[in-house]
């Protein structure tokens, strides 16, 4: 009974995990950005989910429609605030040390916590509704969430998604191509300030999708962008900054780590993430998807 | 006849299959000055890197003063004797030349880190005759950043030179530098290592700088050896003139 | 342009720092808490300091600042030991002890990588400790109040005895990051920060010079989180929060890497910032904090020159 709540939960928080850090590994993939206000465009995501939402149901709509509603809300969250952000402060930085744009990030998300508490004030938000409109189904006497596996399917649909668009579209492939040499890229006529915004943008979607999915399941409430992202470094770090399917196989060994602990040995439900990175960082210091790049003297 | 200074038997390098360099074996002896030649791409690069421990070789051996140095990364080299300064000067940018300097002696003197005051009187006046004799002591309190690159290859060789080296290997000292300063270049170079007692391996392309500075040349192609000797037969040495000479005026 | 190695004015600031530190003693005592806590923190700050001239970027400084409080702490509310004399040797040892082998490792890494794993390791402690029920969990413990050499001032006379030691220590801390500046593992830093491969064909080991760095950084947070738990009389797992860490990291930022008393003096002149902030905009404070780390990056490339001009040689 155990095994399977440990497979079950294990599997929930992996995927909750790769949504939180797909955007994350995608922008420092393709940007060479480490973006710490990733963290703020999730709590973004949720707030403006759960502000919709409440709009929504006090107009006494279908409640099925919520959930367009969910989604759209962070499509348009993010992509706005994402391509404001870009335009406004990061292009202007392009260039710079990676380690000073971990530092721009760092203070984007501390502008942008405060945004939103000035914005949303600092009482919870709770839209529990989405959570239990699909009610639960039960393996053998385990109760499981149908909006948790909603979530499982969203992540698949997000990964497969991504990866089919780097792949087998062409702005992906022009994307891949400016991750592989920004210059020989701008010099074949690639429009990398066009690829940027756009890369950025679809992360900060990811992030604010990953908010809007979550916020039916917390309360929504200010700081709850703190700990995501931390969360989120140990997933990309694990799996190889800037690699997809690393995202998923760090999101796998979070997920369950933390899954085992939680029923194995709850005080070490967190640190059994770090631990995870640690160890991983010390063996491959670069993750276990990602190559070292040589310097040339 | 005495023991070489530094000999290499053998030394081959290999990069996944590619070979780099192939049976290398050399002998130096104390005080030569010698010349390597050959066209891009043809080993002597990666001979220098396996030197001085920046590559470790696949195969052979490398002899310094009857020790067996294989495999000793940069920072162990440099302690057993052997300094090197690069085709693309490697100098600390923000620091003024005078720094530069300073921060050779300490990374020479205190291999391991240690508590004394790093900057004394005495390091300062050994810095700066350092400096006069390789001619930049009036760019001092220069930042070395700001130098042409010509003056920064310069103050790389000097670096290179800090805590008389028995052995010099100089990349390219005169690639980057304009035609007609070349000669001017090597004369402040050469002398004062040559005062020093170092024996030197410096990579060149300009036949002439060869013939006027060396004194034995090794002529590389497709990573081995093709022929070492007098400056004189080597350069005159019908596979050298066709593989190497008529390559490297391009 | 400023001569990197040299440090022959930074007594006079050690000395101006002593200064402020006597002026201090007679200021309202709400000012004189927060000098305190600022001077324990901003000797932390002065670690982050010392490691960004290697062109090291610590985000988990507070590790070390939490292992130094929690070490004060434990040893006086649990093991009854509430001596200074005791107290902060204990909070440097066991800062120095897991500097050293976490310094092994940490070491071999560079840019964002060691940012990422001093962060990491940081994350790590604080998962532990709000896990520890037997040490309040996220709510951390209270210290009982210390003896100093044997002598136990009365209540009135406490803050004024951990104030004079918070400013005995850290005055004491930033001449000793001094010394290390001007001895050979010091004055390295900056080669490492500008040119590693060309330091390792003059001799000497990057790799030993960073883990060197490390150590001493790991002291003085130690010292500094070991003051910081003796003058609040709390510790916390916030302490190795990673936004803890990320606020030593802002005041090395802003302080810059020219002088040892910078980062102290950088705290003090946040932290009174904060106070102000605090009563006019509560929740504008993290924006307004935001702003000036940007404003600093983009309109003072000088303080930050080193690190974005690194190894384009």
């Amino acid at each position: 009974m155990k095994l399977v709540a440990i497979l079950l939960d294990g599997l929930n928080y992996s995927a909750w995990l790769f949504l939180v850090a797909v955007g994350l590994t995608l922008i420092y993939g393709v940007m060479r950005i480490l973006n710490i206000a990733h963290g703020a465009f999730y709590a973004i995501g949720a707030y403006v989910c759960a502000s919709a939402l409440g709009l929504y149901y006090s107009a006494g709509l279908p409640e099925a429609g919520a959930f367009l509603m969910m989604g759209l809300s962070a499509l348009v969250a993010g992509f706005v605030v994402g391509l404001l952000i870009e335009r406004v402060v990061l292009r202007k930085l392009y260039g710079q040390d990676e380690v000073i744009m971990v530092l721009v990030t760092y203070a984007l998300f501390l502008i942008l916590s405060d945004a939103v508490k000035l914005t949303w004030g600092v009482e919870s938000y709770y839209v529990f509704q989405p959570y239990a409109y699909f009610g639960y189904i039960e393996f053998g006497n385990l109760p499981y969430q149908v909006y948790d596996l909603l979530v499982v399917g969203l992540a698949i649909v997000a990964g497969i998604g991504l990866w089919y668009w780097l792949n087998r579209t062409r702005t992906g492939i022009l994307m891949t191509a400016v991750v592989a040499d920004r210059e020989v890229a701008a010099a074949m006529g690639v429009n990398v300030t066009r690829i940027f915004a756009l890369t950025f943008a679809i992360g900060t979607v990811l992030a604010a999708v990953a908010g809007a999915a979550t916020a039916p399941k917390i309360a929504v409430t200010p700081g709850i962008g703190v700990e995501v992202i931390i969360l989120a470094f140990a997933v990309v770090v694990i799996g190889g900054l800037g690699s997809i399917p690393g995202a998923v196989v760090g999101a796998i060994f979070a997920g369950y780590a933390r899954a085992i602990c939680v029923h194995v040995a709850p005080q070490f439900e967190l640190f059994a993430i770090y631990a995870v990175m640690a160890v991983v960082l010390a063996i491959r210091p670069h993750g276990l998807f990602a190559r070292a790049e040589g310097r040339k003297i | 006849m005495s023991a070489p200074l530094f000999r290499t038997i053998g030394l081959e390098k290999t990069f996944g299959g590619v070979v780099a360099a192939k049976d290398i074996s050399i002998d130096v002896m104390s005080g030569e000055r010698i010349a390597i030649i050959g066209s891009n791409g043809a080993g002597k690069t990666t001979f220098v890197n396996m030197v001085t421990g920046y590559l470790t070789p696949s195969a052979g051996q490398i002899l310094f003063d009857g020790h067996d140095i294989t495999g000793l990364d940069p920072r162990q080299t440099a302690q057993a004797g052997i300094r090197r300064s690069f085709q693309i000067a490697q100098v600390f940018a923000e620091m003024t030349v005078l720094e530069n300097m300073l921060i050779a002696l300490i990374a020479g003197q205190d291999g391991r880190p240690s508590a004394r005051a790093a900057i004394t009187p005495e390091r300062i006046d050994i810095a700066r005759s350092a400096l006069d004799r390789f001619g930049l002591s009036v760019i001092a309190d220069t930042p070395a950043g700001t130098l042409p690159q010509g003056t920064r290859k310069q103050l790389d060789i000097a670096m290179a030179a800090v805590g008389d080296p028995r052995l010099v290997l100089l990349d390219e000292p005169t690639s980057g530098v304009s035609a007609d300063e070349k000669m001017a270049m090597m004369d402040t170079a050469i002398a004062p290592l040559d005062a020093s007692g170092a024996t030197i391996l410096f990579i060149e392309h300009d036949m002439d700088v060869v013939r006027r500075y060396a004194d034995r040349v090794i002529a590389f192609y497709e990573g081995t050896v093709l022929a070492d000797g007098n400056v004189a037969v080597v350069l005159e040495d019908e596979k050298v003139r066709k593989y190497v000479i008529g390559d490297s005026h391009a | 342009m400023m001569p990197t190695l040299d440090f022959r004015r930074d007594h006079l600031f050690v000395a101006v720092l002593a200064l402020l530190v006597i002026v201090g003693f007679f200021l309202p005592s709400w000012m004189r808490f927060l000098i305190q806590t600022a001077m324990a923190s901003g000797l932390v700050a002065l670690g982050v300091m010392l490691q960004m001239r290697a062109g090291l970027v610590s985000f988990g400084q507070g590790l070390f600042f939490c292992i130094g409080g929690y070490a004060v702490g434990l040893l006086a509310a649990k093991a009854g030991i509430t001596d200074v004399a005791l107290l902060l040797p204990a909070a440097a040892l066991a800062a120095l002890v897991i500097g050293l082998v976490l310094g092994l490792l940490l070491s071999r890494y560079r840019e964002i990588f060691y940012a990422m794993l001093t962060l990491a390791v940081s994350m790590i402690l604080y998962g532990l400790l709000v896990k520890a029920a037997s040490l309040g969990s996220t709510d951390g413990f209270n210290i009982p109040a210390v003896s100093y050499f044997g002598f136990v001032p009365d209540q009135a006379a406490r803050p004024d005895w951990s104030y004079a030691l918070t400013g005995v220590v850290v005055l004491a801390g930033c001449l000793g990051a001094l010394a290390y500046l001007r001895s050979g593992a010091g004055a390295m830093l900056d080669a490492v920060r500008e040119n590693e491969i060309r330091l390792s064909y003059l001799g000497t080991s990057p790799r030993v010079l960073v883990f060197v760095v490390y150590a001493v950084a790991a002291v003085l947070s130690g010292l500094g989180g070991g003051l910081w738990a003796i003058s609040s009389g709390h510790v916390d797992p916030e302490m190795t929060y990673w936004t803890t860490s990320g606020q030593f990291v802002f005041v090395a930022l802003l302080a810059g890497r020219g002088s040892v008393v910078a980062p102290v003096m950088a705290y003090f002149l946040l932290e009174l910032l904060r106070t102000y902030a605090l009563d006019i905009a509560p929740n504008a404070w993290q924006l307004i904090l935001g702003s000036a780390m940007l404003a600093v990056i983009v309109l003072l490339p000088r303080g930050l020159w080193s690190l974005v001009a690194r190894a384009r040689t």
